[in-house]
């Protein structure tokens, strides 16, 4: 089995802004950031699917202390998909000082941005951000 | 599979050492060959655990450096577990297992961790590569962070004020400290108060200084035998009841933070096998190493009904002579975590206690105890009943 969408076409994807998921033909769940298949019934027979890019904030902290590399503070977010799936990411164009429990339940399209000083071989990466509408 | 036991015990110190691995892993080693009336040469394979010795001390493969310090046989594999702050658990859990099934009779498990030597920005950065690395460290999640996701999570599910949630997230770590205070062992040994909680340093929101565990350096190690083969060796071997182990993967995929599922299957497991409830355990040495985490853990073990757990130890239930004593040796938060050896020190742990071994900490009339340990982002749980 050839893996069907894979991390560098989820980058392509996010720096022209789309987010390219899955779509199981068997069980119908959407799959997103993608995987080797199908996040409810483990199904490998998936078809490529566009995220429409907005979701509601499920749970958020204000990063305080930083891994090394990285400047605080900053807002990690999960948030859901009206496609269903979770994602986590960055809420941005907010003030992290300002950001509290008011933000759950509030809805956010989503985007991206590039992530630099990652611990991880994928220097330089796209990583999700969220910001409210 | 044969009957089980863990004969002798061994740990170190919890804290800051000048000690390398190796050396910290063979004073626990050799305490617990030496308590288990054997000597090196009789154990047949080593489960070693350890996280990031090459992060601490440009150290891979350090397993048969640990059988090499400790003169096990050559004939003896040493083989090195990594699951993230889960990873001496899941080293004892297999060894367990492969002594029960009869492949070996009398083998050595445990951890060794120095944490201390990375400094906060590198271990904090290290502790995060247990995270997904595509997706969610590459976001700058750190472990505060995560357990802090799942604090305000807990409070919007449950529709508890976040002021009112962290007083009770509070009192987890007085509790802990509490217990810790009798702990000679402990990293931390002195008790604190709600105010030192609440007034301390904001690492993640909501969670300050005080409702996070400490890095640490330390090691632990027990001797797993076939339970004809302990009764042998010593005069009160702790029988393995039952075990479990489950795995979470990305946050993303977990969703509800609030319901710990690799923990809800992993202690199903545990005690199917056992033969017993929760109303069975008389002591818990469990993964408190944010404050949060000690309430979802009492929750999905099966204490407390879910969204019920969060006052727990302000009611005192899970204090020393409370209904089900929670982490007596002080937990993570007051004994400390040095995660590669952190699975290891909670067996020795309930060991002591069903020993009736614990001093001023002992919980009375204990019979049955359950260790509990979380590997990453709720990324593996692995669960250890053991009974006197």
């Amino acid at each position: 089995m050839e893996y069907r969408v894979t991390y560098q076409q989820y980058q392509q994807g996010l720096e022209q802004g789309e987010f390219v998921g899955l779509k199981c033909n068997e069980c119908g769940a959407v799959t997103f950031p993608p995987l080797g298949v199908c996040r409810k019934c483990s199904g490998t027979n998936l078809e490529q699917t566009q995220m429409s890019g907005m979701g509601i904030v499920k749970t958020f902290t204000v990063i305080r202390v930083p891994p090394e590399g990285m400047k605080a503070p900053y807002v990690v977010a999960m948030v859901k998909l009206d496609e269903g799936p979770y994602v986590t990411g960055n809420l941005v164009g907010i003030d992290p000082d300002k950001t509290d429990m008011d933000i759950i339940d509030k809805r956010v399209k989503l985007g991206s941005q590039v992530i630099d000083g990652n611990a991880g071989p994928e220097n330089k990466q796209r990583v999700l951000t969220f910001e409210l509408v | 599979m044969r009957e089980v036991a863990v004969c002798g015990v061994g740990m170190t110190k919890f804290g800051i050492s000048e000690k390398t691995n190796l050396e910290m892993f063979a004073e626990a080693g050799i305490e617990a060959i030496e308590g288990s009336n054997i000597e090196p040469k009789d154990i047949e394979a080593l489960f070693f655990g350890n996280c990031l010795g090459d992060f601490e001390e440009g150290q891979l493969h350090m397993a048969p450096f640990a059988a090499a310090e400790l003169g096990l046989p050559r004939s003896a594999p040493a083989t090195r577990f990594e699951s993230a702050c889960a990873t001496a658990t899941v080293a004892i859990r297999h060894a367990a297992l492969l002594v029960g099934a009869g492949v070996y009779d009398v083998v050595l498990a445990g951890g060794t961790e120095r944490a201390t030597k990375m400094g906060t920005p590198l271990a904090t950065k290290t502790f995060a590569m247990a995270s997904q690395a595509q997706h969610e460290s590459a976001a700058g999640m750190t472990f505060p962070g995560v357990f802090a996701m799942a604090a305000h999570m807990y409070a919007s599910k449950y529709g508890i004020a976040l002021g009112e949630l962290k007083r009770h997230m509070a009192e987890v770590s007085v509790k802990n400290h509490y217990h810790g205070s009798m702990n000679p062992k402990a990293h931390f040994q002195k008790e604190i108060d709600v105010d030192t909680v609440l007034s301390g340093m904001m690492v993640a929101d909501p969670l300050q200084l005080f409702d996070c565990c400490p890095f640490s350096d330390g090691a632990a190690a027990v001797v797993i035998a076939d339970a004809a083969k302990a009764r042998e060796l010593v005069k009160k071997p702790i029988y393995i009841a039952g075990t479990g182990q489950a795995y979470g993967g990305p946050l993303y995929l977990q969703e509800d933070l609030t319901r710990v599922r690799a923990r809800e299957l992993a202690s199903k497991q545990a005690y199917r096998e056992a033969g017993l409830s929760p109303e069975d355990i008389d002591v818990v040495e469990l993964h408190d190493c944010f404050t949060i985490a000690e309430i979802l853990a009492v929750e999905s073990m099966g204490f407390y009904e879910f969204g019920k757990g969060f006052d727990a130890a302000t009611k005192g239930e899970t204090r020393l002579k409370g209904r089900v004593v929670v982490n007596p040796s002080g937990g993570l938060k007051a004994k400390g975590h040095p995660i590669g050896a952190t699975g290891a020190a909670q067996v020795t742990e309930i060991v002591e206690q069903l020993r009736e071994e614990s001093g001023p900490r002992q919980v009375e009339g204990a019979r049955v105890g359950m260790v509990d340990t979380l590997g990453g982002d709720f990324g593996t749980v692995c669960n250890i009943i053991l009974r006197s």
